[in-house]
């Protein structure tokens, strides 16, 4: 560890060196919101605190909240832009609640369009849920909305727009929730880490870029000169026939992120790589990290060199500690982690999925002092094993899934009730392949993170340390597949958009087993709105209560629902460009 | 062209714009429902010698240790054939994906409008670009814009010569186009030929879309007046050198059904331009490039060209942009 000249830590930030973006990977050093805010928002700035040095967003707390949705100018990469923020900030002030108590947030649009909010993973009357068009009719502009409810859980979460792209363009906060007879994790820091990603351009320029190029920001595609690099390295029958059924299906083993660090600039806690968001801790004290991914389009791979984290809260929830030197999460989810740093400074490294960027901040002992950034991890191709499930042949060969490097067991186990039924709109032209053998196992940690020579948490890994209040077993199952046609970019459930969809109908207080069967290339972090998952493993026994499930490719997973919940709900991927193309369900408990 | 010769072309469009759904499941040799059903030997060739005949999936954990799974998956070099994940037609068993709703329907409050029910619009310039032969230069363009839904837009073809500011010919089409596989659309709608000869209408059926190892094709028969008939095909390939190099041939070929010595066209194989072309893309929208192209005439039109003292082929040399947005 050493003091470092500002620049001297900036690595190669994209893989390709076709994509030199530095400065738009790295965005600015005092990148983000911008003076000459509007009048009605209150100069409440990101400020300097006591424990931080780049700021975090201002705590709120108590029960009355004042929100207020405007644009305010940004600027994260050298490019003025306006964003969409809550006070005047990205990311929003951090509401810190306690369970039991009723809080009332009045929420005012000085948008010139329906603005919401929704509070992710919290249980309340599905009126309050801030889904415009399913639980409201949304904010107009000039109109405040007043949210009351309950809060009936602890635990970090997070709370964003419904509404269009207005996540996209920063409209996202945090949310501490207090125990009602206070923490049972005592530490001496507590910070909050959300991850996001912003991007200069017009969310909607950029959706209709994919509807037009898949492609657009893949800077990792096979290339020619890949495959002479193969041909002299493992000779011409591996290098043909190690592309011959992508090319075959027309599919991509790179597409790993529709929306790379060629489009996006990655930020924690609304500072770029370059800003270095940064905490400050004494050496040998206990600090908790509440990791959220508030990325609109991004999973995370975190870790922090040289430290150990103990996870202790997955989606808000105690889970059984366990400790892992890296995790990845997709939109919508949370980690609280525990982490005892000795040293002088520890760099927060969240590298996105497919290689191409990070969002970076700084733990440290002493302010200036900064860790080494890592190089971003080289990035891999999918395997025949998320393209085939337990079929694939290269995938049990390369021992890279995690079901099959325990024998037989794993494989009877992970298909012993599969009995795999696609629906019948799964045959047209909305979707472009369908797994008849999925993979069941929870402890493959995913394309990227196989074999890494770190320890990975899995959903394996997840104990939730309550047993569910609801003992009863399933009473009914429901099969929704996770369907797309990549080369259109449409993203469906059972192949159908949301324009050619019905609700879904859970029997108000029944007990539901929900299986999630991935029919796609790339991971879906599911989110049902209102009411909790409970995961199953593979064998069908409790593993953890979630709000925000990730489907791995070719992956088929269960969770336990009981629809205690009466209203109108919404239920859909947290990729919010996968939601919008129609990846999305209204269900109805009654 | 008589009218027999007529009503084959018209079955052969006819076919074109139907032929898709046809491709599809010659893609998906396994269908579900065969899943169960298909005999052994079938099964063996579409999977690569792995044996789940007879075997439901239900049954694996009795039937299949580690090594016996191993021992049935062990198909080499074979490849995993994937077309038993791909297109094919619904099984009689399949789940109806409606089922979940228990006749439950939307509420009072006006549901969200995804982006499936947004209408989107581009055009791509694919060739524009400057043409130099032995003897001449001249513009040629060649673009496609769409408007619409994921799975049913309108198109516009356009493909033409400019010479000196003159329109030397020129073809434009538009066309409905709807999805009717995972890769493939048909199209159908009108086709107008001009420039310095005389004007031809065309009524036209195709088929667009990607075949596997991502060949791009086009192919779409014409019917005219007076008998007149047309089958035109494109093929491109987009060969990735690095991230933003890319190489890129591409096949044209047109069938006249029947003689038009106004447009100096006779029946049969008319022409055929085979070019090649390197592009850097210094957006993914915009990437300037430079080519080489060989275009020939055959048959009788090519004695058309002869008698009136032209090259029957050339080749050129081509330089330009390709855009889109």
């Amino acid at each position: 560890m050493k003091y470092m000249a500002p620049d001297s830590q900036m690595h190669q930030t994209l893989v390709s060196p076709d994509f030199p973006r530095r400065r738009f990977v790295q965005g600015l050093a005092a990148g983000g919101v911008l003076m000459g805010l509007a009048p009605w928002v209150k100069p409440a700035f990101a400020m300097p605190s006591a424990e931080t040095i780049t700021g975090s967003a201002p705590l709120l707390s108590g029960t009355e909240f004042n929100l207020t949705i405007a644009q305010t100018p940004v600027n994260f990469t050298g490019s003025p832009r306006m964003a969409t923020t809550i006070n005047g900030l990205i990311p929003g002030p951090t509401l810190r609640w306690r369970e039991g108590e009723t809080v009332t947030i009045r929420v005012t649009n000085h948008l010139n369009e329906s603005t919401s909010i929704h509070w992710h993973g919290i249980i309340l009357p599905y009126e309050m849920d801030g889904v415009p068009g399913v639980s409201f009719t949304g904010i107009a502009p000039g109109e405040t909305f007043v949210y009351r409810f309950k809060v009936q859980q602890a635990g970090s979460y997070w709370y964003h727009s419904h509404s269009g792209f207005q996540e996209q363009t920063g409209m996202y906060g945090a949310i501490i929730i207090d125990p009602a007879n206070e923490s049972t994790q005592q530490t001496e820091r507590d910070y909050i880490i959300q991850l996001s990603d912003w991007t200069d351009d017009d969310p909607m320029t950029v959706f209709a870029r994919l509807k037009k190029q898949g492609d657009y920001y893949n800077v990792n595609q096979p290339t020619m000169t890949d495959f002479f690099r193969d041909v002299s390295v493992e000779g011409l029958s591996s290098a043909i026939s190690k592309r011959r059924m992508w090319n075959q299906m027309r599919m991509s083993p790179t597409d790993l992120a529709d929306i790379s660090a060629y489009g996006y600039t990655y930020l924690m806690n609304g500072t770029t790589p370059r800003g270095n968001w940064t905490g400050l801790f004494k050496p040998g004290e206990r600090v908790r990290l509440r990791f959220i991914n508030g990325g609109t389009q991004s999973f995370f791979d975190v870790r922090i060199p040289g430290l150990q984290m103990t996870v202790i809260q997955a989606d808000g929830l105690d889970v059984e500690p366990v400790t892992v030197d890296e995790f990845r999460f997709g939109p919508g989810e949370t980690y609280d982690v525990i982490v005892t740093p000795q040293r002088d400074a520890y760099t927060l490294f969240a590298q996105s999925m497919d290689r191409t960027g990070y969002a970076r901040g700084t733990l440290t002992s002493r302010v200036g002092l900064k860790a080494d950034v890592p190089e971003l991890d080289k990035p891999e191709w999918l395997t025949m094993g998320d393209m085939m499930g337990s079929m694939s042949h290269e995938g049990m060969a390369d021992g890279e899934m995690a079901g099959m490097q325990h024998g037989g067991d794993a494989m009877a186990m992970g298909t012993a009730t599969v009995s795999v039924r696609h629906a019948s709109t799964e045959y047209g032209p909305s979707v472009d392949m369908r797994v008849d053998n999925p993979r069941t196992n929870l402890d493959d940690p995913g394309v990227g993170l196989r074999n890494n020579g770190r320890r990975v948490l899995t959903y394996a890994d997840l104990h939730s340390t309550a047993a569910p209040d609801d003992q009863r077993g399933a009473e009914r199952e429901i099969e929704l597949h996770l369907t797309s046609n990549m080369e259109r970019y449409t993203w469906s459930l059972d192949g159908l958009e949301f324009g050619k969809s019905t609700p879904i109908h859970f029997r108000h207080n029944e007990r539901l087993r929900v299986i999630l069967h991935n029919d796609t290339m790339m991971t879906h972090p599911m989110h049902l709105h209102g009411m909790w998952s409970d995961l199953e493993s593979p064998d069908g026994k409790f593993l953890v209560r979630k709000h925000t499930i990730n489907v791995q490719p070719a992956q088929r997973v269960s969770f336990l629902v009981t629809a205690d919940a009466l209203g109108r709900w919404a239920w859909h991927c947290h990729l919010l460009y996968h939601m919008d193309a129609g990846m999305f369900r209204e269900v109805v408990v009654a | 062209m008589n009218k027999n010769n007529r009503i084959a072309l018209m079955v052969t469009a006819l076919l074109l714009t139907n032929v898709s759904p046809v491709w599809a499941q010659g893609e998906a040799s396994m269908e579900h429902e065969n899943h169960e059903t298909m005999p052994a030997s079938v099964n063996d060739a579409a999977m690569g010698n792995m044996d789940f005949s007879g075997m439901d999936t239900g049954d694996m954990e009795q039937s299949m240790d580690h090594s016996s799974m191993q021992n049935s998956m062990d198909h080499g070099d074979n490849g995993m054939a994937p077309a038993f994940m791909q297109g094919g037609s619904a099984p009689a068993d399949a789940r109806d994906p409606h089922a979940y709703s228990d006749g439950y329907d939307f509420g009072s409050i006006p549901r969200p409008r995804l982006a499936d029910e947004h209408n989107f619009g581009s055009l791509l310039v694919n060739r524009l670009e400057a043409v130099n032969n032995n003897d001449n230069s001249w513009t040629s363009y060649d673009l496609q814009a769409w408007y619409g839904r994921d799975y049913d837009r309108l198109v516009l073809k356009a493909e033409g010569d400019v010479d000196s500011g003159t329109l030397e010919e020129a073809s434009t089409e538009l066309l409905w186009s709807h999805a009717v596989a995972t890769f493939w659309n048909s199209q159908i709608g009108l086709r107008y030929d001009s420039g310095k000869d005389p004007n031809r209408v065309w009524l036209a059926f195709g088929i667009q879309g990607l075949a596997p190892y991502w060949f791009e094709l086009d192919a779409t028969a014409y019917l005219g007046e007076n008998g007149r008939s047309a089958l035109a095909f494109e093929a491109e390939y987009e060969l990735l050198l690095t991230q933003r190099i890319v190489l890129q041939p591409r096949l044209e070929a047109t069938l006249y059904g029947k003689d038009d010595p106004e447009r100096a066209l006779a029946s049969g194989l008319s022409g055929m331009t085979a070019g090649i072309r390197l592009r850097y893309e210094i957006r993914r929208e915009f990437a300037p490039y430079l080519g080489i192209e060989w275009a020939g005439m055959f048959g009788d039109t090519a004695d058309y060209a002869r008698s009136a003292g032209q090259a029957t082929d050339d080749t050129r040399l081509v330089a330009g942009v390709r855009f889109w947005f």
